[in-house]
Formats: structure tokens, sequence, C-alpha cells
């Protein structure tokens, strides 16, 4: 096991040497790791070694479907293709002579990045796992957990004992299945993401935001009585107060989801990097020298990200977990707000 | 500003994805899954809670075996000490038996050798008057030959009947 | 010194917002250490009075260091795109 971690960082090492030379010229190390943590339309897993994804979009109500491969010419150079263009990263239209284009219509995007692909494997992998559990359970319930059967129990048991039981209270079996599949959803993508030519899924905003707004939805709609009590007319505080009150609890509410959206963002792009930034020290003092200090600093920032990508994951379910207990708490007693 | 900016394909992407894994995992995967975990659990504490029963159970029968055990070693008892008892008072009755038959055969041999007795002083008696007669009879006898001679025998007489 | 280095930014004008997001990250870092440190700290004193609590004190502690660390990465997030932009 140890020695496939090496192995994979060895990799992570060549993909970065592979795509520094691509900037040409000067090695600039904040477009690099700009371009590495951004979404992108190929999948780039090593030089040479390019996976061309496809492209939607969806242009004045009409579905256009064509491979990426046709933005890029012989020397890898980005070519406008049919009245669009790359333009940093994104697809704008253009006229035939290549020049931008000002649309009417909205231009929506809708590609398969690397970022959906990357999704792609790894919801290909939930379910593998997932399902060949579920049916050694179905097929014999009673007997001992074998195989992954008993690495992922304990943390199934875990999700369900200390997050869920714990603080959601005698209703948590409801909320099971969420908190479980975005536990092993933001987990299995933030170890892909660590993974050598491994897309920033859990580190792009647009998919935390989701998780999040998700969380938000569950916990407004299993808001109790007491809940919205609690939002509108705060036990103890006076009435006057209330024109101050509920704008700062409605801001509450949404503060909390996006303080989830912003921590598993920034945590594992914050990780990616520090990694990356510690590999580009080869090359911005462009001396060997320096390579075995900086691959032993990325190999122990590795290390801790995998220790990351474990806590954030149960950060993010642990805290859904208690915005939903606290939605759906009961408040008996009158000294028993908060 | 781009890095904070959500692009609305990956929006898309991840929001149908995301519900559809959501949909599918809870149907497929995590309703066995906790149902299974459920049922072991179930089973396990209700397999416990009947080892628990049948300890319980063993205990009130070896509880019940003791107190019997312990009700027929009383019994046990009190039929030895009955027994001993019975043998006692058979031993006494048969010594006081014994000691009446005793008391009544030395009574009766008494009284025979009483009767004895009486009929044997009889019969001296008797014997002594017949003899008396005898004598007088020889005495009249002899009187009739000779008179000093007559007189001895009967001063004999009478001595060997005072001796007697 | 420090006027010197500054004199220097400002006389270059570009470079004054890319130090001011290193200096704000610094301080955001220093920030954020000074905070997940006093509950660690307080965490494992805790553990050692009440080691039978331990697994309750832990679970307290990662949330409070995340709630800590959210408000952190926040400021990271706006140095990061002052430097990028």
């Amino acid at each position: 096991m140890k020695r496939l971690f090496v192995l994979l960082f060895s990799f992570l090492t060549l993909t970065v040497y592979a795509e520094a030379p691509v900037e040409g010229g000067e090695f600039q190390p904040g477009d690099m790791i700009t371009h590495h943590i951004a979404d992108d339309y190929t999948w780039h897993f090593a030089d040479g070694v390019v996976l061309y994804l496809p492209v939607i979009l969806v242009d004045n109500g009409e579905f256009k479907v064509f491979s990426s491969h046709n933005f890029y010419g012989e020397n890898h150079e980005t070519v406008p293709y049919n009245g669009y263009a790359l333009e940093h990263g994104h697809i704008t239209r253009v006229n035939e002579a290549g020049e931008p284009l000002e649309g009417h219509a909205a231009l929506y995007d809708f590609s398969i990045t690397k970022n959906v692909a990357s999704m792609f494997v790894s919801v290909a992998l939930l379910f593998i796992v997932f399902f060949i559990i579920a049916g050694r359970y179905k097929n014999n319930p009673k007997s001992a957990p074998r195989g992954i059967q008993s690495f992922f129990e304990p943390i199934i048991i875990f999700i369900r004992d200390e997050i869920a039981k714990a603080n959601i209270g005698p209703k948590y079996e409801r909320y099971m299945p969420y908190l479980l599949t975005v536990f092993f959803f933001i987990w299995f993508n933030n170890l892909l993401g660590l993974m050598p030519g491994g897309a920033n899924l859990t580190g792009n905003i647009a998919v935390t935001l989701v998780l999040a707004l998700i969380t938000l939805l569950i916990t407004v709609f299993s808001g109790n009585k007491s809940y919205w009590k609690h939002i509108f007319a705060t036990p103890g505080v006076p009435t006057w107060l209330a024109p101050i009150m509920i704008p700062v609890e409605l801001i509450g509410i949404l503060t909390k989801p996006f303080s989830l959206m912003v921590r598993l963002f920034a945590n594992i792009t914050a990780g990616h990097i520090i990694i990356l930034s510690l590999f580009s020290l080869i090359f911005i003092f462009r001396s060997v020298a320096v390579g075995p200090l900086s691959v032993a600093f990325a190999t122990f920032m590795n290390f801790l990200e995998l220790f990351v990508a474990l806590l954030q994951a149960y950060i993010f379910t642990l805290l859904s977990a208690m915005y939903f207990g606290g939605a759906v708490e009961e408040h008996d007693h009158a000294e028993d707000h908060h | 500003m781009e890095l904070v900016t959500p692009g609305i394909g990956l929006l898309f992407w991840q929001t149908v994805t995301f519900l559809i894994v959501l949909f599918l995992l809870g149907k497929f995967a995590w309703k066995p899954i906790m149902t299974a975990l459920h049922e072991r659990e179930t089973s396990i504490e209700s397999a416990l809670s009947a080892a628990e029963k049948a300890k319980l159970e063993m205990q009130a029968l070896k509880a019940d075996n003791e107190k019997l055990l312990a009700e027929a070693r009383m019994e046990r008892d009190k039929i030895l000490k009955e027994a001993s008892e019975a043998g006692n008072s058979i031993v006494e009755t048969a010594k006081l038996k014994a000691n009446e038959e005793g008391a009544r055969m030395i009574e009766q041999a008494r009284e025979s050798i009483e009767n004895e007795k009486r009929a044997a002083i009889t019969e001296v008696k008797n014997m002594a008057a017949s003899l008396s007669l005898e004598i007088a009879e020889q005495i009249l006898k002899r009187e009739l030959s000779d008179k000093t001679a007559q007189h001895t025998l009967a001063q004999d007489y009478i001595r060997e009947v005072t001796l007697n | 010194m420090l006027l010197a280095i500054l004199l220097q930014a400002v006389s270059e004008g570009a470079g004054l917002g890319i130090m001011g997001a290193g200096i704000g990250a610094g301080l955001v870092a220093l920030g954020a250490g000074l905070g997940i440190g006093r509950i660690g700290g307080s965490a494992m004193e805790s553990i050692a009075r009440q080691p039978e609590a331990g697994g309750k004190i832990q679970t307290a502690m990662i949330i409070s260091s995340a709630l800590i660390e959210g408000v952190t990465l926040f400021g990271v997030v706006v140095c990061l795109l002052i430097a990028i932009a």
C-alpha cells in the first residue's frame, strides 16, 4: 500500500513536469496552478496522453455537441471551430475571422468537462463498491462482514451512531441516505482529486455549492414548528427587537450552508495549491538540488491531504447532521433555547 | 474571480448526478445495508437476551435442584430419626415386656413354690399324723408285753419326733 | 526597512495588491493558528482531566476547529483572489 502511494505521488510529479513546458518560455507557477485547479475541456493525464471530452452547448435554445479536439490545432494551440473559440478556459462566440462576437442570446455550456468526467468516474466507483456491499448484506445478512464490507461497515456504523444518532436524535433514519451519500461522495472525490491526473472536483465551488444547497433545502423543509418559532419569535427576546432579529436569523440560515460550501472548496483547493507550489519550487529555482526537499515536503503534504480528505467529508456530514438536528429538535423546555 | 464563480455546466451535472446517486444508492445500497445492519443487531441482541434468559433459567433450575436436594436430605434425616426413634421404642417396649414377663414368671414360680411348700407341709403333717398313729400302734402293741420297754420306746420316738 | 519596502511597492504600484494579499494570508494564518491552538490545548487539558470523555471532547474540538477554519479559509480565498487576479 505504501509503495502504491509513493508510486502515485511520483506520477503526480510527472504530470506537473509534463504540464510545465506547455506554458512555453518562462515557467509561470501561478498559471500552472490556476490551470490545474480550474476546470478543463480535455483530460490531461500525462504529456501526450490526453482525453478530449465532448462539448455540449445550448446556443439560442439549440443543442450543439462536438468533441473538444476540434478546438486544438496540430501544435496544441487553440483554434476556433464552427463559430466558437476557447478563450481563457471558456467557450465564446467568434466570427469567421476568429474575433470575439457579442452574443445577444445566452450561450449555455453543459460540456462534459474534466470535473464532470471525474465525477462520473467517482459515481461509477461508488455504485460498484456499494452495490457489491449491499449484495453481500442482502444475501447473507447475519454473517460477519468480509472483504471491503468489513472496511466500510464500521464507517457506516460510525456515521449512523456518532453522526446521525448523536446529532439528529430519534428521527435520524430519514436522513441516513443523504448523510451516507454525501460522506462517501465527498470522500471518494477528495481521494480521486489527490490521484495523479485527478480533477479538482470537490475544490470547485459549483460542486460544493450544490451539496451545501441540498443540505440547506433538507434543513428548511424538515424544520418543525419550534425551529421556525426560534427564527421568527426567538424565545426570551423582546418583540421590539424582532425587526433586527428576524433578518439576523434568516441570514444565519444561509451562512451555515455558505460556510459548508467555502470550507470544503477552500480546503481542497488549498491542498492542491500547496502541493503544486512545492513542486513549482523545482522549476522556479531551476535546480535539481531543490528536488528532494520539494518532493519530501510534497509527500508530507500529500499524506496530510489524505487525512484532510477524510476529515472534510466527516466535517461536512457532521455539520449537515447538526443542522438537520437543529431543525427537527423538539424544544419542550423554556430554558432549552440554542 | 473565476475561482469562485460556479459554472452552469458543472452546477447542472453535479445536481443531476448527485440526485441520481442519492436516489439509486438510497434505494439499492443504503436501504438493504441499514436493514441488514439493523436486523443483525436485533438478532445479536435477541441472541444475547436469550442467552441471558437461559442463564437465568439454568440458575433457577439449579436453585430448584438444590432445594429439592435439601428437602430430600431433610426427609432422609427425618426418616432416619424416626426409624431410630421407632427402634428405640421397640427395644424399650421389648425390655418392658421382658421385665414384666420375668416378674410374672418369678411371681408364678414363687406361687408354685409356695403351693409346693404348702403341699409338702401338709404331707409332712399327714405323715407325722400317720407316723404318730403307727407309733401309737406300736406302743400300744408293746404295752401289752413289757412296761419298761414300752416306756423307753415311747421316749425314743418322742425324741425322734422332736428331732425330726 | 519596512518603510523602504512600502515606498518601493508604492512606486512600483502593481505589487501593492499582491503584497496586501500576502500580508493578509499571513494574518489569517496567525489568527487561525492562535484560535485552533487554543482549542487544541484546551481539548488536551480536558482529555487529560477526563479521559473517559475523550470521544465527546474530540468531536467538539473538531467542530469548533472547523468553524474557525471556515472563517479562516474565507480570508485565504480573498487573499488568493487578490493574488491571482
